[in-house]
């Protein structure tokens, strides 16, 4: 079953430095994307996953950021520190990006054919009636209606979601191996998410691209992944299978997050909120990042740096709840939960 | 939830809002946004009635036309049995003690160069509490109230959180004691652990000074967890109005069914049928005629694209704008 491991990131760092001093972003995030996959990265904001994503496009901006250590596989090539040439062979032709702010991400001075055409012929060697052509069939692809005549228009002619469709267009023309997607249905109401979803599922299914998925919403995760990663504060802090994450939380963090959720189907009176605040990026802390928000947290947690500890099938939670030597603690856990 | 609230505290009846459309050289009027067209509800006193729909369906307007701080073009918003959209401007000031709001952008709605204790003190002096000493007391009682601590009183916006400052701004909000608080998409911009929190925060502010809610959002988990009552609307109109169990359980109007339907859960074992719907929202500026939803609705018929469909009651308690409905009701 293992299939072809497409992406893999090797304890990234990637800081920014600021006047306050270097502030790590990402710190130390290893992953894997597989062909065919679709992975979700989650988390609140200010926690890494959009700069784990512009990290692997070297789209950071630097200055102020930095990958400062780290490696980053793409098949079998580490672009870690590629070239730019190279980067912008990789940039939309094997790696395609879709943006959260689908008007920011488009040139408001060029129609749209103009800036897909402009894509497509940048990376492939066609005539400009052949890539028109083409890129009307990948309106058409994405659902655009009237795609024929929407390609002489303007990006403000358009509604939100349908940039977002033209985006999505763009970004898959050269038909990449993976698709990075950044909060792509964050901006848009709910009936046309809906809409941009079912896009992403059959792009999946029909072209085996994978896709990284970044989002705040579990419940797109829920639609759309097979496998999910956690982050906070800048790490990763439980990977699984996207149902079992769901209905079985490891990390202290995943079931405070899950746990916080309104739900659209159950009546709660009284929400459960994880106490405190993302902690400030800035401020360097010995121990578990989480620790200060934890109701399991022991004096171990202030002190030492948990790893990520293993828990089989492919799935992992940094916490020392999982530590074989704290097995009483994990107990305890287990039993306030269960009450 | 509580069935001792039957006192009528607003009633909005036929609320229009147009906006003119202006072109040309000379600027002339060239056609109408019509934002909010043709609203009537009523609010218990005591009750949450939540407002939902997607971007420009005029909820937001709604809600700034009942407080005029939008003038509503037509139609009537009575507060109190008092007619609002009738009062002069000083005896509007006086009737906002009781009416507030709470901004959706908490980076945007408070002062960066004012203090905490200015910022919620202000709607304070305004409204006659002229002691600074009396004033400072009141705010860090506010303060309190709302989960924060007395000695932020002396810092400026930019030092807190998103949460935090949400917190601030439900604080100015209850300074005076108002009776009733239009919430506009007060937790859209929070992360999904500190939007807990504030939701936890307003509900039990409304148990304890026994306020009345119009909350407005566009997250149907949230208003479903929050509400007494949902509003849903549709460009400019409102589709569906019920209790809120009702309404999540049994949805009446195609809109509400495709938008209940919609929603990601995060419950992967959650099985529904999707209702997708083609298209995208029409320009309010140039609406569909008839019901403004019949281009997207999976079940039009003729007649949705002709006649405007009434807002009726169809069972207790339960309106639709629906022609679908409409033999239920002769019958």
């Amino acid at each position: 079953m293992p299939k072809e491991t497409l992406l893999e990131l090797e304890n990234l760092h990637t800081h920014f430095l600021t006047d306050n001093g270097e502030i790590p972003a990402v710190n130390g995030v290893s992953l894997s994307l597989h062909k065919g996959e679709i992975v979700g990265i989650v988390g609140e904001s200010g926690c890494g996953k959009s700069v784990t994503s512009l990290s692997v496009m070297q789209l950071v901006p630097n200055p102020p950021g930095k990958i400062v250590s780290g490696n980053i596989h793409f098949k079998d090539e580490n672009i870690v520190k590629a070239s730019q040439k190279r980067m912008k062979q990789i940039r939309g032709n094997e790696i395609g990006m879709i943006f959260q702010e689908p008007m920011t991400s488009l040139n408001p001075l060029f129609t749209i054919g103009n800036q897909i055409i402009e894509a497509i012929r940048f990376h492939r060697k066609i005539s400009k009636k052949e890539a028109k052509q083409e890129s009307i069939d990948l309106l058409k692809l994405v659902g655009i209606p009237r795609a024929d005549e929407v390609i002489d228009e303007y990006p403000h002619q358009l509604s939100g979601g349908m940039r977002q469709r033209v985006m999505i267009a763009m970004s898959v023309s050269c038909d990449p191996d993976i698709l990075i997607a950044d909060e792509p249905t964050t901006a848009l109401d709910v009936t046309i998410q809906a809409q941009i979803l079912d896009i992403m599922r059959d792009l999946n299914q029909e072209r085996e691209t994978a896709i990284l998925l970044i989002t705040h919403d579990l419940g797109v995760v829920a639609e759309l992944c097979e496998r999910v990663i956690v982050m906070y504060a800048g790490q990763v802090v439980e990977e699984g299978n996207v149902r079992e994450i769901l209905k079985d939380p490891q990390h202290p963090y995943t079931k405070g997050l899950i746990r916080s959720l309104p739900k659209l189907h159950g009546d709660e009176q009284t929400l459960y909120s994880i106490p405190g605040t993302v902690p400030n990026p800035g401020l360097k802390k010995t121990g578990c990042q989480f620790a200060p928000r934890c109701e399991f947290a022991f004096d171990r947690c202030f002190n030492e740096e948990p790893e990520l500890y293993n828990l089989g099938d492919k799935r992992t939670s940094r916490c020392f709840l999982y530590d074989k030597k704290e097995g009483d603690a994990a107990e305890h856990a287990e039993s306030t939960l269960g009450s | 939830m509580q069935q001792n609230m039957q006192n009528l505290l607003l009633e909005v009846n036929g609320l229009k809002k147009y906006f003119p459309v202006r072109g040309g050289v000379f600027g002339r009027k060239v056609g109408e946004v019509k934002a909010v067209d043709d609203v009537s509800f009523s609010v218990m006193e005591g009750e949450i009635l939540a407002l939902v729909g997607e971007s420009g369906c005029g909820k937001s307007t709604t809600g700034k036309a009942i407080l005029r701080l939008s003038e509503p073009t037509e139609g009537e918003v009575k507060f109190q049995d008092q007619d609002v959209t009738k009062l002069s401007a000083e005896e509007m000031r006086k009737l906002r003690r009781n009416m507030q709001i709470i901004f959706q952008d908490p980076y945007a709605s408070l002062n960066p160069r004012h203090t905490v204790e200015k910022i919620i003190g202000e709607p304070l002096l305004v409204h006659g509490m002229t002691s600074a000493n009396e004033r400072k007391q009141r705010v860090k009682e506010l303060l309190d109230v709302v989960g924060l601590s007395p000695y932020h009183a002396s810092r400026y916006p930019h030092q807190f959180s998103g949460g935090q400052r949400q917190r601030i701004g439900i604080a100015r909000a209850l300074a005076n004691n108002p009776k009733m608080i239009i919430c506009d998409e007060p937790v859209s911009a929070l992360d999904v652990s500190v939007q807990a929190q504030i939701l936890n925060l307003m509900d039990e502010l409304r148990d304890a000074f026994h306020l009345t809610y119009i909350f407005i959002a566009h997250d149907l988990s949230v208003v479903k967890h929050i509400s007494d009552r949902v509003g849903v609307m549709y460009l400019g109109r409102m589709a569906e109005l019920a209790s809120k169990d009702e309404l999540y359980d049994n949805p009446k109007h195609p809109y509400t069914q495709a938008l209940l339907s919609a929603v990601p859960d995060p419950d992967p074992d959650y099985q529904r049928e999707r209702i997708i719907l083609k298209g995208d929202v029409p320009s309010p500026s140039d609406p569909p005629s008839g019901c403004a939803f019949h281009t997207r609705c999976p079940y039009a018929m003729d007649v949705c694209s002709e006649v405007r469909p009434v807002f009726q009651e169809i069972e207790d308690n339960h309106y639709v704008a629906c022609h679908l409905y409409s033999d239920t009701v002769q019958s």
